[in-house]
């Protein structure tokens, strides 16, 4: 990407981040929400996170490399020290240790 | 000066209530920065862009984005996505943003997850200034984010150990998110038809451009679904 590009790419997500953190300022002045708007607040969170982590996995090649082995062990490591926890740091760090300790040991 | 004892009396109260995100934000903030530099961004990518957007998960798949083929639209989208939880924040904040006058404006650009979350649940004593207190908890939040992003930057060159699959971070740190909104929604209907769209439209589009149709994919299914997925989230929060 050129300068440019990165720069624009940078000004959407603020745009957009700003835009989302605004708009109810301007668009609900009496505090009434619209009932489908309320119901996006309740699901859309977790679908879209739901998304991002599928994102986050795009690259992984079940049939070659690794055979996304080292997601999954780690994943699994995120998910079982999070259930046990519930510790956002120590979940996130163990999960990635695991992870980078896996890409170097398979 | 009264005016400046009302502030520092804020401070004071305000401060206390930020150490966790001190700790959390200074974590994530610095393996952002450490992550950024790994992929060959200096230090001051993860600053300025810490600075201006201010959004953790954004910031990460932002990253992404920047890596590979230039895509605004789908650098639109998925701010939409990502950011679209904020609108209920700004929702449920309208009255006790209400009054605050010039800080206004700062109260609502530093309005992310966890400056949303004490200043919601914060009810500030009769004795201490109630805007001066949610501006110390935002304006505290955004500065140890943006230190902690910078410093990651910084100490990114200096660490000499090779840091492939730092990246996983960003990984775990949505699982645990997507975790935590099922624990405590209690349902994993709404994930799995994000984790479903997203599987179903990386097939079809391949990983390169399967993003837009997914989030099309999601709104149009939960737009379908709607009275049933209402029905069965009699139980959430």
């Amino acid at each position: 990407m050129t300068t440019l590009q990165v720069v624009v790419t940078v000004a959407v997500a603020a745009l957009v981040t700003v835009l989302t953190r605004a708009l109810p300022f301007f668009v609900f002045r009496e505090g009434h929400t619209p009932r489908v708007v309320a119901y996006f607040g309740r699901v859309l969170p977790a679908a879209v996170f739901g998304m991002l982590v599928v994102y986050c996995l795009r690259g992984v090649d079940i049939l070659g490399g690794t055979h996304g082995i080292p997601e999954l062990v780690a994943i699994l490591c995120v998910v079982g020290v999070h259930l046990w926890r519930r510790h956002m740091m120590l979940s996130v760090a163990v999960g990635t240790a695991v992870y980078m300790l896996m890409l170097r040991l398979l | 000066m009264a005016k400046t004892r009302v502030a520092l009396r804020a401070l004071r109260y305000a401060f206390p209530k930020t150490l966790p995100i001190l700790a959390g934000f200074g974590f994530v903030g610095l393996t952002y920065g450490i992550y950024m530099q790994s992929l060959g961004f200096s230090f001051l990518y993860p600053m300025l862009i810490s600075i201006i957007v201010f959004g953790g998960s954004l910031q990460f798949v932002i990253t992404q984005l920047l890596l590979s083929a230039y895509d605004p639209l789908a650098a639109l989208g998925v701010s939409l996505m990502v950011q679209a939880r904020h609108l209920f924040y700004g929702v449920s904040m309208l009255d006790k943003y209400r009054g605050t006058g010039w800080k206004k404006p700062f109260l609502i650009f530093f309005m992310c997850d966890e400056s949303f979350s004490i200043n919601y649940d914060t009810d500030v004593p009769d004795d201490v200034d109630r805007p001066w207190c949610y501006l110390w908890v935002s304006v505290l939040n955004w500065s140890y984010w943006v230190l902690a992003s910078t410093l990651g930057g910084l100490i990114g060159l200096l660490i000499p150990v090779e840091l492939t699959g730092i990246d996983f971070v960003m990984t775990a740190m949505f699982v645990v998110i997507l975790l935590e909104q099922i624990l405590k929604q209690r349902r994993i209907d709404t994930a799995a038809v994000g984790m479903i769209a997203a599987l179903v439209c990386l097939l079809i589009f391949g990983a390169d451009s399967f993003m837009v149709p997914t989030m099309l994919c999601i709104a149009a299914v939960l737009l379908l679904l709607r009275r049933p997925l209402e029905k069965r989230g009699g139980q959430s929060l």
